[in-house]
């Protein structure tokens, strides 16, 4: 370094290059974090008490190949999805700001379309390990029940939910690149995805009879649904209000076309409007 | 950028506001060539956010900031190439260890592969952190951060280094070596644009001075320049002894030099000399005193005097 004839001639890699070398130390930061051990032990509990339930209320869970699937994976993954996307998306570009790791990384001859699209690829890879760690529970269990017969419906849901993975994390990115704040960002992911999504689509909504075509959760029914035969359609549901009151609710389900549709379209709009944020947000 | 190319750092009517506050006002300034630059002013003075628009931390409400003649805001990975900056205080992943942080950076940097482990490897002996080249970031204290912060601007041997407060977080052993570091890269032809609190420090490692306040620059000239400026004609040196100095010596052999103004005493083994003639009065003082051979063992122009020049800038702004 001391030599004179090495003076800064170095030649700058290309964006793509340096989208991957981001991606790369990211992961490795995921990798070794505490926040990467406390997910894959819920992940983990979350496969063991689902097949401790299979194994005690098999009824429920083993009617048939395609409920075993449907109850096991189309319950449980939307939520180990949501998690990473908290976990690994939440303060993912707000930590930039606030933990000042951006001071670090943005001097530097590099795009910060890069350094973001970088610390996405690195967030997607590390959920999709608890998303692999999962499937691979559902699988095991499966096969202790049913044998290696796997309905091909399982792969169409497994597509169906990296493309929710996707969509959640472009979602939580561009949240948290709206804000400074990593803990006002993970909450407002939290509050969005365990409560008002959930809300709105599954009683505010269908009470008013307004399909959710624009809740990233009603697309992400599919997952659960396209191992439902039939595919459920809609239709009105009545449910007990007291005693001798029903109420009747709209029941909406996405079709599979709809479905990816709205997760293709979240996942788009948010990479496009989180990425113009973290380009025009400043270190002040 | 070849190695007969001329470094720059250039501010054209650079502009910065955050609603109605102006924190840069249309600041014209241009570095050229291999040199240490200190940039000095109060708090709020507008030094930082100046140097975050040479890094594209922020973006300038009007004018340019070039490096190079390249802007930085329109072509941020070409002006960026030939710099190495430290703004604030970074931090560093914190389940990496400096090992793979600096080699993220290198790698970003394009340095070639079989160069990268020995300059990161170089850099962090400078920074004497090789105990803690492989624990993790996470680990450390802040100070230790700052040294692997400097070890990541020296990794690529830029050109240009643009440095905020850079002995920030560092104990006092921590800021003589960083300022030994930046003496060093000085006789290597760098261009260094370096803001500090310290007058001292500046005065220590930097050739010029661009003082600034309220975002608008007050000056920028050598250190010799300025203080000789605000001196009223007078300029003054700062001389160590082996030996306590006796009042004698003080007050008639060296208050008798041709050229001294007046002397006084620091502390036992430290006096200030007034004296008029400028360098040359400068340069025939120190061997006037070497002659004399009153155990004369440090002689460098007084800091107090760029302190003195600051505050009357500075005041007078307010």
């Amino acid at each position: 370094m001391t030599n004179e004839q090495n003076i800064s001639n170095n030649t700058v890699p290309d964006s793509m290059s340096q989208v991957g070398i981001i991606a790369k130390y990211t992961f490795l930061d995921y990798l070794r974090s505490r926040r990467f051990f406390v997910l894959l032990i819920i992940t983990v509990l979350i496969g063991v008490i689902l097949t401790v339930l299979v194994h005690f209320r098999s009824a429920a869970f083993t009617s048939s190949n395609l409920d075993f699937y449907s109850s096991y994976w189309g319950s449980a993954v939307t939520f180990v999805i949501i998690l990473s996307g908290i976990f690994f998306g939440g303060d993912a570009v707000s930590g930039e700001f606030q933990n000042k790791t951006g001071y670090f990384t943005i001097p530097n001859p590099i795009r910060r379309s890069s350094i973001y699209i970088g610390k996405w690829l690195a967030a997607f890879v590390a959920s999709t390990v608890m998303f692999a760690i999962f499937a691979v529970f559902t699988i095991a269990t499966g096969a202790y029940f049913f044998g290696s017969n796997i309905p091909y419906q399982f792969g169409e849901s497994l597509l169906f939910a990296l493309l929710y993975l996707a969509a959640v994390l472009s979602f939580t990115f561009f949240f948290s690149s709206m804000f400074k704040s990593s803990v006002i960002s993970v909450i407002v992911t939290v509050i969005l995805f365990f409560f008002v999504f959930n809300l709105l689509d599954s009683f505010v909504l269908p009470l008013a009879g307004i399909e959710p075509w624009f809740i990233i959760t009603y697309g992400a029914g599919i997952i659960g649904n396209v191992l439902t035969s039939p595919f459920p359609p809609h239709g009105p549901l009545s449910a007990p209000l007291g005693p001798r009151r029903l109420i009747t609710l709209s029941t909406f389900n996405a079709t599979i076309p709809e479905g990816l549709a709205i997760l293709a379209l979240y996942f788009i709009i948010t990479a496009i409007i989180g990425l113009y944020l973290f380009e025009k947000k400043e270190f002040t | 950028m070849s190695l007969t190319d001329v470094p720059t750092i250039e501010a054209i009517k650079l502009t910065k506001r955050f609603g109605s506050f102006v924190a840069v006002s249309e600041l014209n300034l241009k570095l050229e060539g291999a040199k240490c630059v200190g940039f000095l002013g109060p708090n709020g003075a507008g030094k930082t956010t100046t140097l975050k628009m040479f890094t594209d931390l922020i973006r300038s409400s009007s004018g340019e900031a070039l490096i190079n003649g390249i802007n930085v805001h329109t072509s941020k990975k070409a002006a960026l190439t030939s710099v190495g900056a430290l703004i604030e205080t970074p931090e560093i992943y914190p389940s990496l260890t400096p090992r793979e942080a600096l080699m993220m950076i290198a790698e970003i940097r394009g340095i070639p592969a079989d160069q990268r482990l020995m300059n990161i490897e170089t850099a962090v002996a400078e920074v004497r952190m090789e105990e803690w080249i492989d624990k993790r970031v996470g680990r450390m204290s802040k100070g230790m951060k700052q040294r692997i912060n400097i070890a990541s601007v020296l990794i690529s041997n830029p050109k240009i280094l643009l440095l905020d407060e850079p002995t920030t977080g560092l104990d006092p052993r921590g800021m003589t070596e960083v300022r030994e570091i930046i003496k060093g890269l000085k006789t290597k032809q760098r261009l260094i644009f370096m803001s500090s609190h310290l007058l001292g420090e500046v005065s220590d490692v930097c050739d010029e001075v661009a003082m600034i306040d309220h975002g608008k620059l007050l000056i920028y000239d050598t250190i010799f320049n300025v203080t000789s400026k605000f001196a009223g004609g007078q300029d003054m040196v700062e001389v160590g002894f082996q030996r306590p100095v006796d009042e004698g010596i003080l007050s008639k052999t060296i208050g008798n030099l041709s050229g001294v103004v007046s002397t006084s005493k620091r502390d036992d083994r430290n006096i200030t000399i007034k004296f008029t003639g400028g360098s040359a009065t400068q340069e025939r003082l120190l061997s006037d005193l070497v002659r004399l051979n009153i155990g004369v063992i440090s002689y460098r122009p007084s800091s107090i005097e760029l302190e003195d020049a600051y505050l009357k800038l500075v005041t007078a702004t307010l």
